[in-house]
């Protein structure tokens, strides 16, 4: 049987472009990925920033209500990850870690991103043991101790915040001198007494042989070498695309996000349609992640109706 | 067989006296990776408990033995063998390749 439509991801974007879809009667199925479906925000805490919690809402119980609100209009929902994807042809061919396969006539990709690492050797062996990318899932961990984070923007400031609940102290690191965060979080961190800061500072190695014991840092205007006792880092910088699957058969810039067409959501193939953090290098967020999900599902459903 | 839960009082017992391997799953409620993996371990559980057990610790209930272990991200499983940890699997991994990291023990 051959589907209308296939959506792979499930963050705001793949949630949103499903009630979408499924409303306009395209029985989509929905890849939530195996142990990443709700995206994001499943490892956020307090989303304050969503229209129309006015308490704000948990990351993870907005995405559940995304998710039931998907399903409630007959979106076939998949907790697998898709492994290979054969976009070229007219009918698009998808086959997940289960070895089942879905063809369909158009895909919503909304696979979004992953967290950037510093790209050190170190980073790697002691992750897990002192290294970690995730506040909410590992902070408990450090209570009483002295951590450090590393990162400028709104999730390194969330992190470092968060972090206060457990650590004695937490050390925020960041390349410049002033945050890139939105000025609400930044002061909240700014102004909360267990947080330094160490200004236009980065981490050149992590120091430790069975766990994160120091780190080797640099002063970024002296050059100047240094370092400093911490038994855990967690590592802020940002997400880079989850398009490893695409690359080579769909249009990415140097980057690897994937190019769509104007304010559209369409790709350079035909009945293939990109939203989310997938394509978005700028805004970002959950509101806009959902906003071109939604978008995508109107452009898929053009598509089909031709 | 189901995934049964395991505390600091009988952690000598089930872990690490067992006579076969035993996986031991450090969780916690308000981990989102953690919840993610549960039902990949039941099912890792029903097809191959005989050979490998698995038991689940909650790392709130039980911090003494998690920092024992530790244990400073979750979820982290750990496989024991003769009392002795032999391999340490630490974040929420896809089916397939939890299978791959384990299939020495199934």
């Amino acid at each position: 049987m051959i589907r209308d439509l296939v959506i792979v991801g499930s963050g705001p974007a793949g949630y949103t472009a499903a009630i979408y879809a499924s409303r306009a009667q395209l029985s989509p199925v929905l890849y939530e990925g195996s142990v990443t479906a709700g995206g994001a925000l499943m490892t956020t805490t307090e989303v304050e920033n969503f229209p129309g919690f006015v308490d704000g809402v948990m990351g993870p119980e907005l995405m559940e209500s995304m998710r039931k609100q998907a399903a409630r209009f007959g979106t076939e929902l998949i907790t697998d990850d898709v492994v290979e994807m054969d976009l070229k042809s007219e009918i698009k061919t998808i086959k997940d870690g289960s070895g089942n396969v879905v063809q369909a006539r158009a895909v919503i990709l909304a696979t979004g991103s992953a967290y950037r690492h510093i790209g050190l050797a170190n980073e790697d062996r002691l992750s897990g043991r002192g290294v970690s990318w995730c506040a909410t899932c590992d902070g408990f961990f450090f209570r009483d101790q002295t951590i450090a984070v590393v990162g400028g923007g709104d999730s390194a400031v969330e992190e470092a915040t968060f972090l206060t609940k457990f650590a004695s102290k937490v050390v925020l690191i960041h390349r410049r001198d002033s945050l890139r965060a939105s000025k609400i979080m930044a002061d909240r961190a700014l102004n909360n007494p267990k947080i330094e800061m160490l200004w236009n500072t980065e981490v050149v190695d992590i120091l430790g042989e069975n766990k994160v014991e120091a780190l080797a840092l640099k002063n970024t205007v002296t050059g100047e070498l240094s370092q400093r006792d911490f038994t855990g880092l967690f590592v802020a910088i940002g997400h880079i695309p989850r398009s490893e699957l695409l690359i080579g058969q769909i249009d990415c810039d140097n980057e690897g996000y994937v190019k769509v067409e104007g304010r559209s959501t369409k790709t350079n193939l035909p009945g293939v349609f990109a939203c989310g953090d997938l394509v978005d290098h700028t805004y970002r967020q959950a509101i806009t992640a959902a906003g071109s999900g939604c978008q995508a599902a109107l452009d898929a459903e053009k598509f089909l109706s031709h | 067989m189901a995934t049964s839960k395991v505390t600091a009082a009988n952690f000598d017992e089930v872990v690490l006296k067992s006579s076969i391997p035993v996986l031991v799953d450090f969780w916690a409620e308000w981990c989102g990776p953690c919840r993610a993996i549960g039902p990949i371990l039941e099912d890792l559980s029903n097809e191959y408990g005989e050979k490998l057990k698995i038991v689940k610790l909650n790392t709130d209930e039980e911090s003494a033995i998690a920092i024992k272990y530790g244990v400073t991200s979750i979820p982290m499983l750990n496989v024991y063998v003769n009392g002795e940890v032999v391999k340490t699997i630490i974040g929420a991994k896809p089916k397939p390749a939890l299978l791959k990291d384990l299939e020495a023990f199934i």
